[in-house]
């Protein structure tokens, strides 16, 4: 075991805070307050090349692994939730094509995402299916050595703005677990429109569109994998994701509980500072703890996964309990810090509505129990 | 062409610096270090002279213990080629600073060395005007602006309340200023190529310099706390302590 940071996740952890200190903090609340996607910053990460950690380096990856795209996310949320989103749904077309696309869809979209030259988003979740994501209505059906796609798609980050999705489409409907088809569409196909930005609690500077696909023509090499593999596809992707989102769940809590920290020793009431009173330093200690908590089941998430080593369920931990905890620490933030905690003045509101969402999207929290519970029934009727 | 740039691990400046109990020194305990601020600028400056002359080999030079090849590394990420590590953990002073210096120029034969103004630690910006001494060559000191054309360096110097211009025939030292350039973050692919990038160790006895303190640090002070400000109830009363009090004006 070993808990330390190596020489190149350290110089990374710099590199990435210098680059947040420098490109995003300055303009966080301005491309929130404009429901504005910055997408040159999201280009210059590329160009430093933080959107290809986990990527082989023939396809402009850094050929590292995702303890180490962890670091940038967290790093990045602290900052932005929105762009970490923005990098983490990115990431799932990325994780997708390398995985299961094949040698043309990776050497034609792999390198290009990692540089950001092209951005990505993932279209699963419809307006009657969530959580239930099996029973998605998209339909695509097949013509020769073409694809003719219809349905819609909601809530989907980034739509409108990335220029390609990795879209789940039923093929069949035999009830089987082989309905379901991923496929390659990019925004300049014919029969693609967006709906409106829809208006939401938080993240605001990354658009959540819903999507419409009308007789949309997609030839069959834009199918990944194999038909019928796209649920298999989207589950596993989804596993991966849940690392990212518990990075992104961290690091909004760790912002949060540095700015009531920062608050809380310099705030004096009753003729001393308020971390004097326990009321106060007690919550600020379960922060901290429930943080380096919800860190180190991440990093074993992800260590886990970099070893080539089932993680399905210490992923749905690690997303479960920080998201979880990330709501605990923002509500207690506000908290500390009284009535300028509850005020635009102070970022700790923001942090609050951002931690919210984390426990909904990649699969609900409640779906999170499901998916652990399921792992451990399996676990224990191995030696029933 | 071929550029040395000194760079020192000094603590993080954005930290406040607490010293130890008895005054020795300063509590290094958890302290962040980093490279120093100006140096990080001349690191800069060379790799953009790198990128706009191409054949240029940068080599970044720190003296201290090995906690130091963490700058280094940082250094090479950014962009530097190659390192040197002169092991020396302890204190060490300016004159011995450039009699190192001497002999790492002696040995590598840099057409120019580019050093930051001073280190944010001990503030003292001695060493490269000692190590220009010593080698007897040019120095273009606190630069903001550095012009190469073939081995005429032209240089802008930020002095009180305005510029000058010097010109020097290389080889020759540059010192940075805090306006010469903005230095980059390391990217992602350049950390993963420092990792191979050679680093070389030696000592200051392998250099054939025997450290030698001319100067030893007595005491070190916390500066006197703030006092609480005033709330004056007029301009006129405040021009009048600006006058009087503060005379200041
Ligand atoms: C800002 C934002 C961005 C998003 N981005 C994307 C995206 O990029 N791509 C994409 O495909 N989707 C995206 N989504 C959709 C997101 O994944 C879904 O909202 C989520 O999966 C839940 O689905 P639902 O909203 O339909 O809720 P429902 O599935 O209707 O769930 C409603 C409630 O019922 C609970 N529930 C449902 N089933 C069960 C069960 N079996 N047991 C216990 N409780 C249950 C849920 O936990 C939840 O509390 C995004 C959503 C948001 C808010
Ligand atoms: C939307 C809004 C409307 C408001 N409207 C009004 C109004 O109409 N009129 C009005 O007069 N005020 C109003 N207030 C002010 C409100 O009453 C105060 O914000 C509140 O009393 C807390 O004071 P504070 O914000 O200064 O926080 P602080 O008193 O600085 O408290 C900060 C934190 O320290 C804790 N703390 C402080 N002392 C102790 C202690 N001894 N032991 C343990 N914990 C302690 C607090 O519980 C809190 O968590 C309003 C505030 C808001 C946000």
């Amino acid at each position: 075991m070993d808990f330390m940071y190596n020489e190149v996740q350290e110089m990374l952890k710099d590199s990435i805070k210098r680059f947040v200190e420098k490109e995003v903090s300055p303009h966080v609340d301005e491309w929130e307050e404009r429901m504005e996607f910055p997408i040159e910053v999201m280009k210059k990460l590329g160009e430093n090349g933080f959107l290809g950690i986990p990527y082989p380096e023939e396809y402009n990856g850094q050929g590292l692994g995702y303890q180490e795209y962890i670091i940038v996310l967290e790093e990045i949320a602290r900052a932005s939730a929105s762009l970490a989103i923005a990098v983490a749904v990115n990431g799932l077309p990325q994780l997708i094509i390398d995985k299961f696309g094949n040698e043309e869809q990776k050497r034609k979209y792999l390198p290009k995402l990692s540089t950001a030259e092209i951005t990505g988003g993932f279209a699963l979740t419809e307006p009657d299916y969530g959580s239930d994501a099996k029973s998605i209505k998209t339909f695509a059906e097949r013509r020769g050595d073409r694809y003719i796609i219809n349905g819609t798609k909601r809530f989907i980050s980034q739509a409108g703005v990335a220029d390609l999705y990795i879209l789940l489409a039923r093929t069949q409907n035999t009830g089987s677990s082989h309905d379901i088809t991923a496929f390659i569409i990019t925004k300049d196909m014919k029969g693609i429109t967006f709906g409106k930005k829809e208006r939401k609690m938080g993240l605001n500077a990354t658009a959540t569109r819903e999507i419409y696909l009308e007789d949309v023509d997609v030839p069959v090499e834009n199918v990944v994998g194999k038909e019928g593999y796209g649920f298999k596809i989207a589950m596993m992707a989804l596993d991966s994701g849940r690392i990212t989102i518990a990075a992104t769940a961290i690091g909004i809590a760790e912002a949060a509980k540095d700015c009531a920290l920062r608050y809380a020793v310099t705030r004096r009431q009753f003729g001393k500072p308020i971390v004097e009173f326990q009321g106060v330093s007690f919550p600020l200690a379960d922060m901290e703890t429930k943080i380096n908590a919800a860190r180190l089941l991440t990093q074993r998430a992800a260590f886990l996964r970099d070893r080539g080593l089932p993680y399905s369920k210490e992923a749905a931990m690690a997303k479960l309990f920080a998201t979880d905890i990330a709501m605990e620490v923002t509500t207690n933030a506000v908290q500390v810090m009284g009535g300028n905690g509850y005020m635009k003045d102070y970022p700790v509101e923001r942090y609050m509505r951002e931690a919210k969402v984390m426990q909904i999207v990649e699969g609900t929290n409640q779906i999170q129990k499901l998916v652990i519970s399921r792992h451990m029934v399996r676990e224990i009727s191995r030696t029933l | 062409m071929k550029i040395l740039v000194p760079v020192k691990r000094v603590p993080d400046p954005d930290v406040k610096i607490k010293l130890k109990k008895d005054g020795s020194g300063i509590d290094t305990e958890g302290l962040k270090f980093v490279i120093n601020p100006f140096d990080e600028i001349a690191v800069e400056e060379a790799i953009r002279i790198k990128e706009r002359l191409g054949d240029v080999e940068i080599v970044v030079v720190s003296i201290g213990g090995e906690e130091s090849t963490e700058q280094l590394r940082t250094a090479m990420a950014m962009g530097a080629d190659r390192a040197i590590l002169v092991v020396h953990p302890d204190y060490i002073d300016p004159p011995n600073v450039a009699a190192i210096l001497a002999k790492v120029v002696e040995k590598e034969q840099p057409d120019l060395i580019i050093a930051g103004k001073q280190a944010v630690d001990d503030d003292l910006g001695q060493a490269m005007q000692m190590l220009a001494e010593m080698l007897d060559y040019p120095q273009a000191t606190f630069a903001s602006k550095v012009e190469i054309d073939g081995t005429k360096v032209t240089v802008v110097r930020e002095v009180d309340g305005g510029l000058t211009t010097v010109e020097f025939e290389m080889p020759g030292i540059i010192t940075a200023e805090l306006r010469l350039n903005e230095p980059r973050y390391a990217s992602l692919p350049g950390i993963m190529k420092a990792k191979r990038k050679p680093l070389d160790k030696m000592t200051p006895a392998d250099l054939g310099v025997e450290v030698s303190p001319k100067l030893t640090v007595k005491a070190m002070s916390e500066p006197p706390a703030r006092k609480a400000g005033k709330i004056v109830e007029s301009v006129d009363e405040l021009v009048k302590l600006l006058h009087e009090e503060a005379k200041v004006i």
